[in-house]
């Protein structure tokens, strides 16, 4: 299980980009971290979520 | 306590203002030497000068930190006034100069490094290289994106506090400050966004603001929790 945002989602083996396609999030308003530590936005194709990896999405409103 | 007044030539308008050792005394009284010690030897970045950035300087500038970065690409526009730190008479400046010049009547010895530039994932690796710590306060949410990512990849020792949903009359108590991960925290209700029947207002982008300026005066004084 990888939990993303606090929920454990069944997508160990998927790569981030693989599951970002599955979500209505816009690629150009995130930043993801993974444990922790930023995943580069260009290594999203090559990135692959492992069982008991903490994956955090933030996702950016406008305004300020 | 005696103060001494000083003539600043500066000023259009010759004003008396204190003296920088009174001023940090003054402040050392207030915040603790040990504390104003590391407020002045700090450099923030504040990146866009809109709502957000705006009050973070002031705040900022107030707390006696010693350089503020200041960066922005636009003029004050009439439509700024309702939330923003500026004034009728500025509308149609470049914010950089605007602010700064708003900044020196409330901090006259704080030092400034004001960029009117647009800030991309090329420059900003040279703009920020000086920074403690980064606001990133624009209110187009690619570009906050953008800046973030650039800033946790290719500066991982500096400290970002970044805000996202801050917008309309929802509650003052939904503003709150969440530590994302070790040097990137993120301030606002993450949800309320600027959209055609919701605006911004003023109170509640200066509360975002407020979060992210205090975040930042707790992360120089080492207290690294939200």
């Amino acid at each position: 299980m990888v939990k993303i945002n606090g929920t454990s989602l069944d997508i160990a083996g998927k790569t981030v980009a693989e599951y970002l396609k599955t979500t209505t999030y816009d690629p150009k308003r995130i930043a993801v971290e993974r444990n922790g530590a930023i995943v580069p936005k260009a290594q999203y194709g090559e990135t692959v979520l492992m069982d008991g990896d903490s994956l955090e999405i933030v996702s950016f409103v406008g305004g300020g | 306590m005696a103060t001494v007044w000083k003539l600043s030539a500066s000023w259009e308008v010759a004003k008396l203002i204190p003296t920088k050792e009174d001023m940090t005394k003054a402040l050392e009284m207030r915040q603790g030497k040990k504390l104003q010690a590391k407020f002045s030897s700090a450099t923030v970045a504040i990146c866009g000068l809109g709502g957000l950035g705006s009050h973070i300087a002031i705040s900022l500038a107030r707390a006696g930190i010693g350089k503020l970065i200041l960066m922005d690409f636009d003029r004050v526009d009439i439509s700024n006034l309702h939330r923003q730190q500026y004034k009728a008479a500025q509308v149609g400046r470049y914010k950089t100069e605007a602010l700064s010049e708003n900044l020196k009547e409330v901090a006259p010895y704080m030092e400034i490094k004001a960029h009117t530039v647009r800030i991309t994932e090329n420059n900003a690796l040279s703009l920020l290289a000086e920074a403690d710590v980064i606001c990133e306060a624009f209110d187009q949410p690619e570009a906050k994106a953008m800046l973030t990512n650039t800033v946790l990849e290719s500066m991982p020792d500096k400290y970002l506090v970044a805000a996202s949903g801050m917008a309309g009359l929802g509650s003052a108590n939904s503003i709150r400050t969440r530590k994302v991960a070790d040097h990137f925290y993120l301030c606002g209700d993450e949800v309320s966004e600027v959209a055609e029947s919701v605006s911004l207002v003023s109170s509640r982008v200066m509360l975002c603001a407020a979060h992210q300026a205090h975040m930042v005066l707790r992360i120089l004084a080492s207290e690294f929790e939200t």
